[in-house]
């Protein structure tokens, strides 16, 4: 048997977060995709700060974890209301289709 | 206990009048004007607080809290700068709509979460301050929100700035793993000794500041979000973000990673370069002011960085001081653009100043002393800004990052000094309606009278900042 430790956690930690980071630079089909990706970032963030709390057993960790929770949350509530008058603009969420200012 | 509330007292009353103000706004009708009016008169107060509460340097809450004079300097330009962008603007906010009661709250808000980032000190109370303001700040870009292109620079603004504000929560999460602590003294402790996992999460948190401050290489969303969003925003987003992100990164640098110094000083190098650089080449090319604009304060970033990347607390100074001039110099540039209207439009190419001076030359003269001072011209407030900066680098002995700072001042004096030309010497276009907007006057003759007469005494700011690190 492998003893799960701090490294297996990190590891995890780091995979999905970088996952979250291609999610949105490979992604160019949907806007939706990108604010999914965002919270798999937080999420990655939250596993990292919980398994750090509970190896150092310092609690400030875990409540850092239940505010970044609270902040994911909103941000995704802004982030729907962005898109959703961006679609009601534009008629389309695409992230092909965001290209109205350059240069 | 009433002692630790009276050191909160300014964040207190501001988020204690942001529920007055918005439960006002619900529940009476056509309620802009007297939450617009409420909410300059609490900027005023909140500048009477901090002025009249003890400048001392004290610790609240566990030691997440401080009040020392640096904070306090930096919430006293954030809310004098908000004050002249709210009431210049706020002819503009009418005519084209945005005349929302919620539009002088959510400012307040980002203000709120600017005053907790500038004065943090640990990572809990950081982030929760910078992601208050980022989350106003999404809502202020998407505010014109029948408008196609306002509406493509919040979902831009959104899924960028989300994206840093991951990349610094990641490095946060780290350098409290590899610390063990949250608070910024604590962690500048640990990081005495050798610590390769807090370097590491040293460079997540830098790229996180530095797309908060728009520099190179997380600059891309600027020039969009700038023109996208509504002029007064555009305002708003050029100077008080800016402000408080740079406050937040010389706090960075001056106290958690102050015994890392090597390593960040590299890394800043790097991005105050770029910054510059392309500050002054890709300007050149611009037809828009607003994106121009973009450009131009990408480029003073870089210099603000510069001050900051000389890891000395003379070269900090020198950044506070570029930083405090060109909140200056931007609030009046953006002014000007308050009083170039035309058939109920405000234009904002930069063909429509052509020959300007001719049918309004008192707008001509503001943007010609605007343009010579961000360009740096003596002897203009403009051009102590970088002679503090480059004066911090060279003491420094980093002849490099001199060199191409003043090469690039050279390169970006050439766009500003085109405009000038297209003012001057251009045949004349458009005559502007004479528009009424007192506020906006008042704030470019300030903005213009303190950039002439600050070679008198340019000691005045220096001392002041000079007492802001003696604590």
């Amino acid at each position: 048997m492998i003893e799960i430790g701090l490294g297996h956690y990190l590891s995890l930690g780091a995979i999905i977060f970088f996952l979250g980071i291609l999610g949105i630079f490979l992604n160019r089909k949907n806007v939706i995709v990108i604010l999914m990706s965002i919270e798999l970032i937080l999420l990655a963030v939250n596993i990292n700060l919980i398994s750090f709390s509970i190896f150092s057993e310092d609690i400030v960790g875990q409540i850092f974890t239940m505010l970044i929770l609270t902040i994911a949350a909103a941000e995704a509530a802004i982030g729907l209301a962005i898109i959703l008058i961006y679609y009601r603009n534009r008629g389309s969420i695409r992230v092909e289709d965001i290209h109205g200012m350059k240069g | 206990m009433i002692h630790d509330l009276n050191i909160l007292l300014p964040e207190i009353f501001l988020s204690l009048s942001i529920f007055t103000i918005l439960m006002l706004g619900v529940f009476i009708r056509k309620s802009f004007n007297i939450v617009f009016n409420l909410t300059s008169l609490i900027l005023i107060l909140i500048i009477a607080i901090i002025l009249n509460n003890s400048n001392s340097t004290e610790k609240i809450f566990l030691d997440s809290f401080i009040r020392d004079p640096f904070s306090n300097y930096f919430k006293i330009l954030i809310l004098i700068s908000s004050l002249f962008i709210l009431n210049s603007s706020k002819n503009f906010i009418k005519e084209n709509r945005l005349d929302k009661f919620e539009y002088p709250i959510i400012i307040l808000l980002s203000i709120l979460g600017m005053f907790f980032m500038v004065s943090a000190n640990d990572i809990i109370l950081f982030y929760l301050g910078l992601e208050l303001q980022s989350l106003s700040l999404y809502i202020l870009a998407s505010i014109d929100r029948d408008n196609l292109r306002s509406s493509e620079s919040g979902i831009k603004y959104f899924v960028l700035s989300a994206l840093s504000s991951g990349l610094l929560l990641y490095g946060c999460s780290l350098l409290y793993g590899f610390t063990g602590s949250t608070n910024f003294d604590l962690i500048a402790d640990q990081l005495s000794k050798e610590n390769v996992g807090a370097v590491f999460a040293m460079v997540f948190i830098l790229v996180g500041l530095a797309f908060k401050v728009s520099a190179v290489p997380f600059h891309m969303w600027t020039p969009d979000v700038y023109e996208g969003a509504p002029t007064s925003i555009t305002n708003y987003f050029a100077i008080v973000p800016k402000v408080a992100g740079l406050a937040l990164l010389i706090k960075f640098m001056f106290i958690p990673f102050s015994n890392i110094l090597i390593e960040w000083q590299t890394i800043l190098i790097f991005i105050s370069i770029a910054s510059m650089i392309l500050g002054a080449v890709a300007a050149i090319v611009q037809k828009n002011i607003k994106r121009l604009l973009a450009y131009s304060s990408i480029g003073h970033i870089g210099y603000a960085l510069a001050g900051v990347a000389t890891g000395a607390v003379s070269g900090y100074e020198s950044s506070i001081i570029y930083i405090s001039i060109y909140v200056v110099m931007n609030i009046g540039a953006f002014s000007c653009l308050y009083l170039l209207k035309k058939d109920g439009q405000y234009k904002e190419n930069i063909s429509d100043l052509s020959g300007i001076s001719k049918k309004h030359p008192l707008l001509a003269i503001s943007f010609l002393i605007i343009l010579f001072s961000m360009a740096g011209i003596p002897p203009l407030a403009g051009f102590f800004a970088k002679f503090y900066v480059f004066t911090a680098v060279l003491e420094q002995k980093m002849y490099a990052l001199a060199i191409i700072g003043l090469l690039t001042t050279v390169i970006s004096a050439f766009y500003y000094l085109k405009i000038i030309k297209t003012i001057y010497f251009d045949d004349s276009v458009i005559t502007f309606e004479s528009v009424k907007n007192k506020t906006a006057q008042v704030s470019i003759f300030l903005s213009c009278s303190i950039l002439l007469t600050f070679f008198l005494y340019p000691s005045i700011l220096s001392n002041l900042v000079n007492s802001l690190f003696l604590s």
